[in-house]
């Protein structure tokens, strides 16, 4: 039996070695970050293919300190992330590769606070919001802030949130509690952006925030206003280009120093009218035209 | 055929079985191998976190898990170990029951035909793998407990521990039915001798002649809860709260909970490399690895002593 267990471990070991090796050669670009990215990246991948065959771009997931941490030590190309590299990333970077890594701005993603669709809250604003969500804050009921959630047992606020390490996570807190406040603990804290938007739809009391292009018809949008009192926006290219949406953010591209040869290329790609394009079409917002 | 040319054939068999010996025995210890190697890498991963951000009064009595502070990182484990605790034990309140009372049935009570069935079947339970429970356990468990208890969303401690139980049952009735078949027939025959009763063989006689074993099986069980990842991260809503507290009941099973291999799980895809983060999690596997290794050696300890008797 033990012999057994242990063969199977070399097994999957040499299948892992095999799959990392064949990437070797040809006109490929290794892609691999955010969760949030990777339908994205995915789409920008497939268009580009039908203009480009001869070029193989292979996207991954996993998250984006795993892009990074893949760039760091020149195992891709380019490092998809939600959230700007760590200056102590860099500091490894640097001294792992010898290069600067560079920072491209693709796009942005605004992130929606999602609600129950049959919940009768249309606006919340950021002070709520931290209310809400913020270590400390008040809010712990939907009467707290003055909505009557269906039956008295859907008046708690279920608090839906990203595991910590997550770039939406940094993000929202950011830009709903500041750089000092932390989140209040005992939030569900979901594994990815569409889990949220599940656990929200399928939960009569939840609140939860997840990119804008993971709406389902279990789940409404609110607006949101800077400030109680003024009127709140809905999430929507317009407005996140406009900076009227309060919470929207960039979406990077990572390369270790200025792109080369195919690689700039694609990068080139992303960044013209048809790459731009794609970040529409998957439900992000494209960079301002100029 | 000459002497010498079957001698030479002797040789190269006895050279060829060496070999194979050999190599048998490599694959033996490489299992040994294997283990330290991985305990030695996550200690490795690890050990920065010892020298940094370690805090043993915050490590093992604070329920603050908050690793990627806006200010101060706050590394405790109390809740999520309280996670794992409450989760296991109380799947195994559901599957102990259950997976004794099915190895009972199995091995005392049932004709061979329904027996051979019934264990192609709980195999075949067993084979189902924990994704799929997870899913049952987000769509099908979850509305059940919500239209149950009125308590949203569904997916809590309870939850967690139904999947869980599910996924325990086939370990502890295949285990636990070795167990009673090793009791030899010589003690059922003098039981019946003296005119006990089906049932009173099978918890005066069998249940204490068994005990090491069924006992084992219960602890490759909690093992198994305990280390589960997938399934526990879907169904037990994966929320830093604490399971047991000071009131009424003290235990809160309607609860979301948060268990150490979820928050591995969860948290390691985009922690930077490196990071106290990053290190904390590896701690965390760490205390995983031991503690299933305490639970496995006793399960171990605990056959052996069925094999001596």
């Amino acid at each position: 039996m033990a012999s057994r267990r242990s063969v199977s471990v070399s097994l999957c070991a040499s299948f892992l070695f095999a799959v990392g090796g064949c990437t070797q050669g040809g006109k490929a670009i290794q892609n691999t970050g955010s969760d949030t990215m990777v339908n994205l990246a995915q789409a920008w991948a497939e268009e580009y293919a039908k203009t480009h065959p001869d070029v193989m771009v292979q996207v991954n997931g996993g998250g984006s300190g795993v892009g990074i941490a893949a760039l760091e030590s020149g195992m891709v190309d380019i490092a998809n992330s939600s959230r700007p590299m760590k200056p102590k990333e860099r500091e490894t970077a640097k001294a792992k590769t010898g290069k600067e890594p560079k920072e491209t701005v693709a796009g942005f993603d605004a992130l929606a606070v999602y609600v129950h669709k049959d919940n009768p809250m249309e606006s919340i604003s950021i002070e709520e919001l931290a209310e809400i969500y913020g270590d400390g804050g008040e809010s712990a009921n939907w009467s707290d802030v003055g909505v009557k959630n269906g039956s008295p047992q859907d008046d708690e606020i279920i608090r839906v949130s990203r595991q910590s390490s997550s770039g939406t996570y940094v993000y929202f807190r950011e830009a709903i509690l500041g750089e000092k406040r932390d989140y209040k603990q005992g939030s569900r804290d979901m594994n990815g952006s569409n889990d949220v938007v599940e656990l929200v739809g399928r939960t009569r009391g939840a609140i939860g925030y997840s990119g804008m292009a993971y709406k389902t018809d279990a789940v409404k949008y609110l607006k949101v206003s800077k400030k109680k009192g003024e009127p709140g926006i809905l999430p929507a290219i317009a407005t996140v280009l406009d900076k009227t949406y309060p919470i929207a953010r960039p979406l990077y591209l990572y390369t270790l120093g200025e792109p080369e040869g195919h690689v700039k290329e694609y990068m080139d790609w992303i960044l013209s009218t048809p790459g731009q394009a794609v970040i529409e079409k998957t439900g992000y917002v494209p960079l301002p035209k100029k | 055929m000459s002497r010498a040319s079957r001698e030479g054939r002797t040789d190269w068999r006895l050279l060829l079985e060496k070999a194979i010996e050999g190599l048998i025995f490599v694959s033996g210890i490489s299992a040994i191998l294997f283990v330290f190697s991985i305990f030695l890498f996550i200690l490795l991963e690890g050990r920065g976190f010892f020298l940094t951000e370690f805090r043993f009064g915050e490590f093992f009595f604070s329920t603050e898990w908050v690793p990627e502070a806006a200010g101060k990182n706050r590394f405790g484990t109390l809740a999520l170990v309280a996670g794992s605790a409450a989760v296991a034990l109380l799947s195994m309140s559901i599957a102990v029951p259950f997976g004794l009372g099915a190895a009972v049935f199995l091995s005392e009570f049932c004709t061979p035909r329904i027996k051979e069935t019934l264990k192609i079947v709980i195999e075949l339970l067993a084979a189902i793998p924990s994704v799929v429970w997870g899913f049952i356990g987000i769509t099908l468990i979850n509305d059940s407990i919500q239209r149950a208890t009125g308590v949203s969303p569904g997916t809590n401690i309870l939850n967690g521990s139904i999947v869980l139980a599910l996924m325990a049952v086939p370990i502890i009735v295949s285990i636990g039915e070795d167990a009673l078949r090793a009791v030899p027939d010589s003690f059922r025959e003098a039981a019946l001798a003296l005119g006990a009763t089906r049932w009173q063989i099978t918890y005066r006689v069998l249940f204490p002649a068994a005990k090491n074993g069924l006992l084992a099986a219960v602890l490759l069980g909690v093992g198994r809860a305990i280390g589960e990842t997938i399934a526990v991260l879907m169904c037990t809503g994966h929320a830093v709260i604490m399971p047991f507290d000071g009131k009424f009941p003290y235990f809160h099973p309607l609860e979301s909970a948060r268990t150490l291999t979820a928050t591995i799980a969860a948290e390691m895809g985009e922690a930077a490399r490196d990071s106290s983060h990053y290190q904390a999690l590896f701690v965390l596997g760490l205390m995983l690895f031991g503690i299933t290794f305490v639970i496995n050696l006793t399960a171990d300890l605990a056959v052996r002593g069925i094999r001596k008797r």
